[in-house]
């Protein structure tokens, strides 16, 4: 186990160099960069000191160096903690990122929570109930949740939102709380607003999660050992709960795992329309005016989260199963 | 620990099992898999059950311990009794098992408790993600009233009775780390752990290779003796019937076509179906002998001949047996046949 441990982290690390050297390239291909649109705003200003203001940027981050130089530079200042400033916003990227940060991953985790909790027993009712009328109402409504677009949702629930209960619309906060120190009230407030988002973004991935969990536990309730466990005299709920569900959460554990760089990224176009302060929209807008630093940070936090979700899952999976500890 | 004492009565009936009509309800029809099957368990014997796949004998098995997928295959007519064997001189009541609900606590605390059952696939018939040990030892708490401790030694116990070497070290090992004639001793150790009173032995050793059968079936015989239970052994092997069985089921199409002692099966079959099995079954010794294979293919459960099932396949049928489905017979005393040539 700690050898396997081992060579996960080191290949880890190799993953995370590799991407980190692909995404800087990437951004780094469209024609121009961020600091020619910024001489151009610069000069429609008529600022004198446009010139000595972009040299010193270029110099600041290398841009007059080739592009290996550049990557060396940002990179071994990632390993300090210092991503860079981002062109756009003109302040650092790890302010930019940590203010939108907490609220992201509070939003994704609640979400993530939601689609589970919910996802998990109609599935297993689902699949033991296999073509009853419940499971047919299921995946009907499960279809649909998979093929409405989330934007949609959105748009939706905050109609009514605003008709039925009168709330305010869109981003976490009224108001009247936005700028509010953290009290009482404004947690309340928060909490009424984000059951859209959670919401939202919980449903599109509580549809797929029902029929993975639907077609897995179908699949393990055909097993032998099912019916060993049953003519053992085991009750059904021990023979489903114990026995079968365990062995049908593989592939889901592993799903998790992948749903990790979601925490970032995840939801971008349904945060863009409630105009949630999470991190989706802010890499968007990175992504579209050539922020290189902005862009890149994200993305390699993409990446990171990417193998460290994989990660866990290896060893959730180890951990579910003994057959993969002994591999 | 306590072992119970279980008087054992030989010749007295275990489980009677009374015109079974048992049926699965699909898209393209009824398949009638068992059809009006009488025969008894006795305590203490092994009861062989033959027949190619699909004649029902594993039905018949599934039948007694109600494991069928309910409501799509279900027991639609008949009756099973189980008569448990007299345990410190108290006579048990008997149970009718196709009265029961098959979820209920009774029929769960027949099953695995005095009807144990083993099953063909030994690579996939334990869970994988549970130690051999901890599944035995669910099996023992949960029919009897015992700590974890006590029951651990049990297993250990019973590993050690079925031939698996150093059980304290194995007892704790996970199914993939035992090869497939040990994962099947590790599942009749979980059978045994409970003293059953009846073992279903659904084609044990089928899926093992030669050597390894052979040393589990003795293994089983000697079990037997010690534990005094009785066995239900389905299998199509003949060679394992002879082996093992006191008396012998010849099932076809869902349908018992001969019952007899298991040396009349082998030197007076009656029925020509038996006949033809015999007759496809090599003997070391007899050079010149042809093996004969039966002609013909099982028919589709959707369309079934009138009169005897076998009739089509039969060398020596007759116009009745086209029209009519024979009765069953006793030729001769405790041998049974269903078939036109013996009325």
């Amino acid at each position: 186990m700690t050898a396997f441990i081992g060579r996960r982290l080191v290949s880890m690390v190799f993953t995370m160099v590799l991407v980190s050297i692909v995404g800087f390239i990437i951004i780094n291909l469209p024609p121009g960069t961020y600091l020619d649109v910024y001489r151009a705003q610069l000069m429609v200003q008529g600022t004198s000191t446009a010139d000595q203001q972009i040299q010193a940027l270029e110099k600041r981050y290398a841009l007059d160096k080739p592009v290996y130089y550049q990557y060396v530079k940002w990179i071994s200042g990632f390993v300090r903690g210092d991503f860079g400033r981002s062109f756009q916003y003109n302040r650092e990227v790890k302010e930019l990122v940590w203010n939108r940060m907490g609220f992201t991953v509070v939003v994704s985790i609640a979400s993530l929570l939601f689609s589970w909790l919910i996802a998990l027993p109609i599935g297993i009712y689902s699949a033991t109930h296999k073509y009853s009328f419940g499971d047919n109402i299921f995946t009907f409504f499960s279809f649909i949740g998979l093929s409405v677009p989330s934007f949609l949702v959105a748009l939706v629930l905050m109609v009514v939102s605003s008709r039925v209960f009168g709330a305010s619309v869109g981003g976490l906060f009224s108001r009247a709380y936005q700028d509010a120190p953290w009290s009482w009230a404004k947690f309340v407030d928060f909490l009424q607003h984000l059951w859209i988002p959670v919401i939202v973004v919980g449903m599109s991935g509580t549809a797929g999660l029902v029929r993975m969990m639907r077609g897995n536990l179908l699949d393990i309730l055909n097993m032998q050992y099912v019916q060993t466990a049953r003519a053992k005299g085991l009750s059904e709920n021990i023979v489903i709960y114990k026995h079968a569900v365990r062995n049908a959460l593989h592939p889901l554990v592993m799903s998790l795992g992948m749903s990790l760089p979601g925490i970032i990224s995840g939801s971008t176009v349904v945060s863009i329309v409630l105009s949630l302060p999470t991190t989706g929209p802010l890499y968007f807008n990175a992504l579209r005016s050539q922020d290189m630093f902005l862009a890149g940070t994200f993305l390699v936090f993409m990446a990171v989260m990417l193998v460290v979700g994989n990660f866990l899952a290896d060893i959730a999976l180890a951990v579910v199963d003994p057959r993969i500890r002994y591999e | 620990m306590a072992v119970e004492q279980k008087e054992l009565a030989v010749g007295q009936e275990l489980v009677r099992i009374e015109d079974l009509h048992t049926q699965f309800f699909t898209e393209q029809g009824i398949v009638k898999a068992v059809d009006g099957v009488t025969f008894s368990i006795e305590q203490g014997k092994t009861l062989g059950v033959v027949g190619e796949s699909g004649c029902g004998k594993s039905i018949t098995a599934m039948s007694i311990m109600r494991l069928l997928p309910e409501p799509r295959g279900r027991i639609v007519k008949g009756k099973i009794t189980f008569f448990p064997p007299q345990q410190n001189n108290i006579n048990q009541t008997s149970v009718d098992i196709t009265a029961l609900d098959r979820h209920s606590s009774q029929m769960r605390g027949i099953r695995g408790r005095h009807i144990a059952m083993i099953f063909q696939e030994p690579m996939t018939s334990l869970n994988p993600v549970y130690t051999v040990g901890d599944q035995i030892i669910e099996a023992i708490q949960l029919h009897q009233q015992v700590d974890r401790d006590t029951a651990r030694a049990r297993a250990i116990e019973v590993l050690e009775q079925v031939d698996i070497p150093d059980p304290e070290r194995r007892i704790s090992e996970y199914p993939h780390q035992m090869s497939g004639g040990q994962r099947q001793r590790a599942m009749i150790a979980m059978a045994l752990s409970c003293y059953p009173s009846l073992l279903i032995a659904d084609e044990p050793t089928t899926a093992l290779d030669v050597t390894i059968q052979a040393k589990i079936l003795r293994n089983m015989r000697d079990l037997q003796q010690e534990y005094g239970m009785s066995i239900m052994l389905i299998t199509h092997d003949l060679g394992v019937i002879g082996r093992m069985a006191d008396e012998v089921l010849v099932m076809y199409v869902g349908k018992k076509v001969e019952q007899a002692e298991v040396r009349n099966i082998f030197h007076n079959p009656l029925h020509p179906y038996t006949q033809g099995l015999m007759k496809s079954i090599p003997l070391i010794g007899l050079k010149d002998k042809k093996l004969v294979p039966i002609t013909g293919s099982v028919p589709s459960p959707f369309n079934l001949p009138t009169g005897c099932y076998f009739a089509p396949r039969c060398p020596q049928a007759m116009d009745r047996c086209r029209r009519e489905a024979p009765p069953e017979t006793e030729p001769e005393p405790g041998h049974f046949v269903s078939c036109w040539l013996y009325k």
